[in-house]
């Protein structure tokens, strides 16, 4: 019998696997995982259910036997409803036919497009504090992440005098995500006017990341795929975890030139032959029948956003008021505590999650996480906890 | 403002003023104001507790009554509805289109005395032609809210 170190050896994991960390979020959340009646603010997910129709769309498919595969795109009448509804709240308009392609989560979309467009050696911009995923999607696409730091006192929105300092001959593509998780940031339409001419000038293709978009609380902002000269190099990526509170059902998309989709469809359809059956039916009655359940989460969402920045700046957390997404990025450094020290420490002494800023990138000390999703007795308890923690530390 | 103090008193009537107050980022004099004001104006009138009457040792007896009415000439079936609506043990009346006039929802302690009402108090108004009665058995939803809650579905407690 070989014993298990031998056959385990050292080269069995691909190189640039073994190179990619773990998540920061992974080890913190083995920690709460250890805990007992956490109220938690680490959640990035929906606090509602899926609105009852949701399910019950999906319950009907299932008794109906519309069990099998669907075509490589997804579900024609599905990318026609999506078609539909991005023309009409973002001002740009896509073919269902060759400009869309249904997803298994953004998730799955961002992989496709990284790996449909980067050659080795092509260098990604994205912004940080920013989505655990990006940098590590990136290097699994064989790209060389470069990070442009947002900063408090912009609100964390992204600079774009910073921005064009970043790039070299070698940048194909720049990641934005706004709103933003972790930080709730947004654009204004002056930024997002300026990145696009950058954009233009340096001929960079550009991933908008959008999922948080109906979760912003003024007007919904047009994407930047409707600016002069950008529908031919942005790839739209959005979904229904966040606004439909749908994150199980798995189902994301992309609308974009049709040689993008072309070539992300040739990804999905070797390795996932298609988005769930199931799912997709769901997510074409989220769109039909479902803008006022959004609606009314929308509001709730924003209301507890009012709620949980007063208390935070009541008790010393600094926090600028984001407009969008349901996160705030409180300031903690005034407490003398890292964001990990800060984290912990709160989680073991008064039982309260949240996540350190660090778990987002590195500019991120000093900062941590604080999700609303979570009911408004659960935010306010949180809050008067932590109030204790700073007094006591 | 005004449209969602209601909104939100509708769905929880024992909300605070001051958390109204944070919720809409304003102060709580105003929402106290407002609230004074849509008592004076008879928009609010009243506030109540949805109650699982299942869980209560003794519970009383509910009835739904549909009643047919000669509407009459000058004040149209307000008279009659009215009328009805004075008696403590009618606790909502409606009028409604379709194969009845007013619906009316009745408590009483025990069988008999829903049934006595009925036939004595009820049937006998002038312009009361009949009545269908309807006993409660059992309340899923009432005013916005489930009555026996599903098991909660746990989340992780910290994701991406
Ligand atoms: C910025 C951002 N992008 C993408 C995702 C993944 O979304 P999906 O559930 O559509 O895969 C998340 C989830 O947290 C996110 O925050």
């Amino acid at each position: 019998m070989n014993d298990l170190k031998s056959v385990r050896n050292k080269n069995r994991i691909a190189d640039n696997i073994k190179d990619i960390p773990k998540s920061g979020i992974r080890d913190f959340f083995e920690l709460v995982n250890t805990m007992k009646d956490v109220i938690s603010l680490g959640i990035g997910e929906p606090d509602f259910t899926t609105p009852w129709t949701i399910r019950e769309a999906a319950i009907y498919s299932i008794e109906k036997g519309m069990t099998s595969y669907t075509s490589n795109l997804g579900i024609m009448s599905l990318r026609k409803e999506i078609c539909k509804y991005v023309d009409k709240y973002y001002g740009v308009s896509y073919k269902p036919e060759n400009e869309c392609i249904i997803t298994v989560g953004v998730s799955e979309a961002l992989d496709l497009i990284l790996r449909a467009v980067i050659n080795p050696g092509d260098e990604v911009i994205y912004h940080e504090p920013c989505y655990v995923s990006y940098r590590a999607e990136i290097l699994m696409a064989r790209g060389v992440p470069v990070v442009l730091n947002t900063y408090e006192k912009n609100d964390f929105s992204l600079d774009p005098d910073e921005l064009e300092k970043k790039i070299t001959p070698k940048t194909k593509l720049l990641i934005l995500n706004f709103p933003c998780n972790p930080t709730g940031a947004t654009l204004s339409q002056e930024q997002r006017e300026r990145i696009a001419e950058i954009a233009v000038k340096h001929d960079l293709l550009v991933i908008t990341d959008e999922i948080y978009s109906e979760l912003t609380y003024e007007n919904r902002q047009p994407t930047i795929a409707s600016l002069p000269g950008m529908r031919d190099r942005t790839i739209f990526l959005h979904g229904f975890s966040k606004a439909f509170a749908m994150t199980g059902f798995r189902i994301g998309y992309a609308c974009g030139p049709d040689d993008f989709i072309d070539a992300m469809m040739k990804i999905h359809q070797y390795s996932m032959l298609c988005a769930p059956t199931t799912a997709q039916i769901a997510a074409e009655e989220a769109l039909k029948n479902c803008m006022k359940d959004m609606e009314s989460m929308r509001t709730e969402y924003m209301q507890r956003r009012n709620v949980i920045v007063k208390h935070l700046n009541e008790i010393g957390l600094k926090c600028y008021k984001p407009k969008g997404s349901f996160y705030v990025f409180p300031r903690i450094s005034d407490t003398g505590m890292t964001s990990m020290e800060f984290a912990q420490g709160l989680l073991k002494k008064h039982n309260v999650a949240v996540v350190p800023g660090t778990a987002f990138g590195a500019c991120g000390e000093g900062f941590v996480r604080c999700s609303y999703a979570s009911s408004m007795e659960n935010i306010v308890e949180a809050v008067k906890r932590m109030e204790l923690f700073i007094k006591k530390s | 403002m005004e449209k969602e103090i209601l909104r939100l008193l509708t769905k929880n009537a024992r909300m605070s003023v001051e958390e109204i107050a944070d919720r809409l980022s304003t102060d709580s004099e105003s929402v106290a104001a407002i609230i004074k004001k849509l008592e004076d104006d008879n928009i609010i009138k009243g506030y109540i507790v949805v109650v699982n009457e299942e869980e209560l040792e003794e519970h009383q007896v509910k009835a739904m009554i549909e009643v047919k009415v000669t509407p009459d000439r000058s004040q149209g079936f307000d008279n009659v509805a009215k009328r009805i609506s004075k008696f403590p043990e009618v606790t909502n009346v409606y009028l409604v289109s379709g194969g009845y006039d007013l619906r009316i929802e009745v408590v009483g302690q025990n069988l008999q005395e829903v049934a006595l009402f009925v036939s004595s108090k009820l049937s006998t108004i002038d312009g009361v032609i009949s009545t269908v009665t309807h006993f409660l058995l059992k309340k899923y939803k009432q005013a916005g809210v489930i009555i026996h809650n599903e098991e909660e579905n746990e989340r992780l407690k910290i994701s991406p």
